[in-house]
């Protein structure tokens, strides 16, 4: 038991400057010990606040990260846990929330631009500028030929029924406002969220 | 939610239906039984299952899905026979003793202006009585026959006891249970609060599921008090955000609304947005309206938006429909009248009702583009997984294109939560591969389509080509300058009446109070305003200090409006301005201003004796037991049956179901009957796992690997099924194999006299990602949704169920 104890305080002291455990105050104590046992695995991590990507009770999360943010540091998220400061979940996470890091590093996560031809049974990788390129003219052919400026009595419309577009309800209220500009300035009608779904 | 998460602890009984918070939000719920042991709290559970939520409950009561508005009815029933209301607050605070016009009534099953053709309603008979000024006449002794109190009581008169029990099949002992506990919290110090998510909104009648519950919590004293409101659990992360930015066909951000056909002009498009009081004195907001929109404009399309062109007005598409919501959208695809679809982060195959229904209006498209983090099942429609994906690839000429974006730890931004808090939060990592945000990619359709109608011309290009876009990095805004955006700023020096200059040109508002219809001022979402302010971004606050540990947290993060933390917060006060709740105050009147520990929902000066209503946004100033014209279905609620019922509606049998749903003729052929699908089935989420995404997450992939539904030990002894064997679950509309559970925990009910069995159906696999390949739910569910907001009726459809055998070895997926 003591012995635990202490290589507690030891390691407490060796993670001081790069995690949350100096928030603790232990202070310096042990540091001169601390090479001597197995880091704690968040030691060289950086951390990151966040919130969960799930529902909607928006439980504060804390990302650990390998890499120190410098230029050419790569970061890899290692770890993610509940944020004990937040007033809602304060620390607690629910079985969604405990696996994040397996949706953030799922093998089915997509790494690259796919493109699937008319009547073919495969994708093939392609690059951005392919990609949109080709949504982008395919978007004005359809807009171009089937734009309803005026409807039959005379009244000035401007809309675009043709082509719609379902927006993403886990992304930020920052995407939500860019992306409601350019499918608005379009003229988009077809355009929905998960509110009901 | 009008509440917050922790404002839940302050309660006294605590109403979960409709929803089940326990599994579904599992960290909010732990308020609950904050609330149970440090307040004493009685928590009560109405659910056609016996869920966790119910295990830890202190009264469960069972009920038929689909039968809510019932249950409700019969409960403002008892409400108001035992008198059991708060009288001081219903008769200041809600519209109660306004007197409803001649003209107005309600028969079988329909209320007046029914048109069968059109399934509409003519809703001029739905309203007050008018004086000269055109205020609304009142009674406030109650008297008047016409008078929403007794119209109500009237209307609500044929709900008894028996009723509900014969309609809901929840047995009368439970619901007088249930009723005694709710009419506790009438008394002025005593709060209830509702909790309740896809369990009301996903049915043919789900707008007024929500409502019939908010008349029970406006006659209770219940809104804008410690521990009370309603409070809806969102499900996704930010789909309270993206309802505010208004990401719904027929809304603009901050609830403005797009124009209509019929709107010719702005000014007409006006005349129906400033509502003017319809009581002297009252706040009635939305009289700001055309701030709000001037301001919208001039940040979407800045110097371009003028006041010589209505503020490019024309430039918004307008509506020939009450909107091209999911269902309306799939319909025209199925009619090849939709060319192209983008699925940002969005699977619509799994999430859209009529799977099979989906997968072939897909087929159709020209084009598709998805753009997600992960391998969805929308984004290989046209691939063939065998009988959860049949499909030949040959024969589908649709265009695919297959986005990877970024994930939440992988940027910066706000999420609004549940109860309105916008909460930043920042990048960890990069996304793998060439992973890009959402922002760049929509970005880079945008910067082409610009490039080559300023090249080319084409169809209408001046939307596109002055749209404001003064970003840093035209190429990847930046989330901290669209967050400005939408906070808003001042574009001419501001002066106060003194001529002072409170703002200056360029600067970031305060708030929406600055916002101005000349053209002075821009704002993206006049609700955000002041998330962002020249003292920083709000959203990025973590003071989680909390006074009198009431669960209010002012200066965590920011919610809107106006970092208000408790909706009508007002109302917590009695009209003379004194907390009903003496040991809960909210705000109070200190005879010069109003204080509290929230920011007052209300005029901060307003004397309490100028009697201006605490429902600042109605024109009444009052909450509406009578909503006049604000509901499709009528002004008060009444129960309809689902499109799919196992009995006849006992109220009035020639109107059995929501007489103003917009049902499409393709899905009405593919209603079924109880004659061939006896059974009622629901569908719902499990704890382990959040929609089609946590199949991709190895650890929740393990702890619900597989397909199932859940069957009652009576039925599955009726039908020779075992505990995990195999069953073939059928609609009208599809078929699905998958093991049943059989469980103690749905039990039949007894519906107009006969037993009635409820089959569960977890909804959380596909063909893509981690599990087992599965059908899905959706290729049984119905494709009919609430007439207000066209939300699929998932909760309550029929299906058969009969044994099989284990199907063939599933092949190796060739993904």
């Amino acid at each position: 038991m003591e012995l635990r104890r202490r290589g507690f305080i030891k390691l407490t002291g060796a993670g001081l400057a790069a995690s949350t455990l100096g928030a603790i105050g232990f202070g310096a104590a042990g540091e001169a010990l601390a090479a001597a046992v197995r880091p704690f695995k968040l030691t060289a991590t950086s951390e990151t606040r966040n919130t969960c990507t799930y529902c909607s009770v928006a439980c504060g999360v804390l990302i650990y990260s390998l890499g120190d943010r410098a230029k050419n540091a790569k970061s890899n998220i290692i770890h993610i846990e509940g944020d004990p400061d937040h007033p809602v979940n304060r620390g607690t996470l629910c079985p969604k929330g405990s696996a994040l890091l397996d949706i953030v590093h799922a093998p089915t996560r997509l790494k690259a631009p796919r493109y699937r031809a008319p009547g073919s049974n495969q994708f093939k990788q392609v690059s951005w500028d392919f990609a949109l390129d080709r949504i982008a003219t395919l978007m004005k052919q359809d807009r171009d030929a089937n734009f309803i400026a005026k409807n039959a009595d005379g009244t000035t419309v401007n809309r675009w029924t043709s082509t719609g577009m379902l927006a993403a309800s886990a992304s930020s209220s920052e995407t939500a406002y860019l992306t409601w500009k350019v499918a608005r300035a379009f003229g988009m009608l077809v355009f929905d969220n998960q509110a009901r779904v | 939610m009008t509440n917050t998460w922790q404002d839940i602890k302050n309660a006294d009984v605590v109403l979960c239906m409709g929803g089940n918070a326990a599994e579904a939000h599992p960290c909010g719920f732990k308020w609950v039984i904050e609330a149970k042991i440090e307040n004493q709290a009685k928590l009560v559970v109405v659910d056609p299952r016996f869920t966790r939520t119910a295990s830890v409950a202190d009264l469960y009561a069972p009920i038929r899905p689909g039968t809510d508005i019932a249950f409700l009815s019969g409960v403002v029933r008892f409400l108001l026979e035992k008198d059991a209301i708060q009288h001081d607050y219903v008769r200041a605070f809600t519209n109660a003793g306004l007197i409803v016009k001649d003209g107005f009534g309600f028969e079988d099953g329909l209320f007046t202006g029914y048109n069968e053709q059109a399934r509409s309603y003519d809703k001029s008979s739905w309203d007050y009585e008018l004086d000269g000024q055109g205020h609304a006449r009142i009674d406030d002794t109650w008297q008047d026959p016409r008078c929403v109190i007794n119209l109500l009581r009237k209307h609500v008169d044929r709900y008894t006891p028996e009723m509900v029990s014969r309609i809901c099949g929840t047995p009368q002992d439970k619901y007088l249970e249930v009723c005694d506990l709710i009419a506790t919290t009438a008394a002025p110090d005593k709060a209830l609060t509702s909790m309740f998510a896809l369990g009301w909104t996903q049915h043919s009648v789900g707008s007024q599921n929500i409502r019939t519950m908010a008349m029970v919590q406006l006659l209770l004293g219940n809104v804008g008090v410690a521990g009370g409101g309603m409070n809806a659990l969102r499900g996704h992360s930010n789909i309270q955000g993206l309802t505010d930015v208004g990401l719904l066909s027929a809304a603009m951000p901050g609830y403005l609304t797009m124009p209509k056909d019929g709107e010719a002009t702005f000014e007409r498009y006006m005349a129906t947005r400033q509502f003017k009081p319809l009581r002297p004195g009252q706040t009635s907001y939305w009289q700001n309206y055309r701030k709000f929109f001037v301001s919208f404009q001039k940040a979407i399309y800045g110097d371009a938006a003028r006041a010589d062109n209505d503020w490019a007005y024309d430039w918004l598409p307008k509506l020939d429909n009450d909107g091209y919501d999911i269902l309306r959208a799939f319909e025209m695809m199925t009619n090849g009248e939709v060319n192209g679809y983008i699925c940002q982060g969005f699977n619509p195959l799994q999430a859209f009702p009529d799977r099979g229904k989906i997968r072939g209006a897909l087929a159709k498209l020209k084009f598709l583009v998805t753009m997600d983090p992960l391998d969805t099942e929308t984004s290989r429609f046209w691939q063939d997984f065998g009988p959860q994906n049949p499909s030949d690839p040959a024969k589908i000429q649709t265009e695919v294109f297959q986005l990877p974006t970024t994930c939440f730890a992988e940027e910066n931004g706000s999420l609004v939560n549940s109860s309105r808090w916008l909460q930043w939060h920042w990048k960890a990592a990069e996304g793998p591969g060439e992973a890009r945000s959402d922002i760049w990619i929509m970005s880079g359709i945008f910067h082409r389509m610009r490039e080559m109608y300023r090249k080319e011309g084409g169809a209408f290009p001046d939307p596109i080509l002055n749209l404001a876009w003064n970003y840093t990095d035209p190429v990847s805004p930046n989330p901290e300058e669209l967050a400005k955006d939408m906070n808003g700023r001042a574009l001419l020096d501001l002066k106060d009446e003194s001529g002072a200059v409170t703002l200056r040109a360029g600067q970031l508002l305060d708030g929406f109070a600055q916002l101005r219809d000349d053209g002075t001022t821009s704002s993206g979402c006049w609700i955000f305003s002041g998330c962002y302010t020249e003292q920083g971004n709000q959203m990025a606050r973590r003071d989680a200090t909390d006074p009198r540990e009431q669960g209010i947290a002012p200066n965590w993060a920011w919610a809107w409006p106006a970092n208000r933390r408790i909706l009508y917060n007002r109302a917590s006060a009695d009209p003379a301005g004194n907390p009903w709740n003496p040991a809960k105050p909210i705000i109070q009147w200190n005879g010069s201003r109003w204080v509290g520990i929230d920011v007052p929902d209300y005029a901060p000066t307003t004397k309490p004796a100028d009697a201006v209503g605490p429902f600042i946004m109605n024109a009444e100033g009052v909450g509406r037991l009578f909503a006049r014209d604000q509901m499709m279905e009528g002004p008060f609620p009444e129960h309809y049956e689902p499109f799919e019922s196992p009995v006849p509606n006992v109220l009035h049998p020639k109107v059995p179901t929501n007489p103003v749903a917009r049902v499409f003729a393709n899905d009405r052929a593919a209603f079924g009957t109880a004659q061939n699908f006896p059974y009622v089935a629901t569908t719902y989420r499990l704890t382990e796992h959040f929609h089609f995404w946590t199949k991709h997450a190895l650890i929740n992939a393990i702890l619900q690997p597989e397909e199932f539904i859940e069957i009652g030990e009576v039925l599955a002894r009726e039908k020779g099924i075992a505990q995990g064997g195999w069953v073939r679950l059928s609609s009208k509309r599809g078929v699905i194999v998958c093991k049943a559970y059989v469980t103690k925990r749905i039990r039949p009910l007894v519906v107009n006299g006969k037993p009635t069995h409820v089959i569960g159906v977890p909804l959380h696999w596909g063909f893509t990602g981690q599990a087992r390949k599965g059908y899905g739910a959706n290729t049984l569910t119905p494709s009919v949704g609430d007439a207000n907001t066209q939300t699929p009726e998932f909760k309550a459809f029929l299906v058969n169920v009969e044994k099989t055998g284990a199907p063939a070895p599933e092949r190796a997926a060739d993904v």
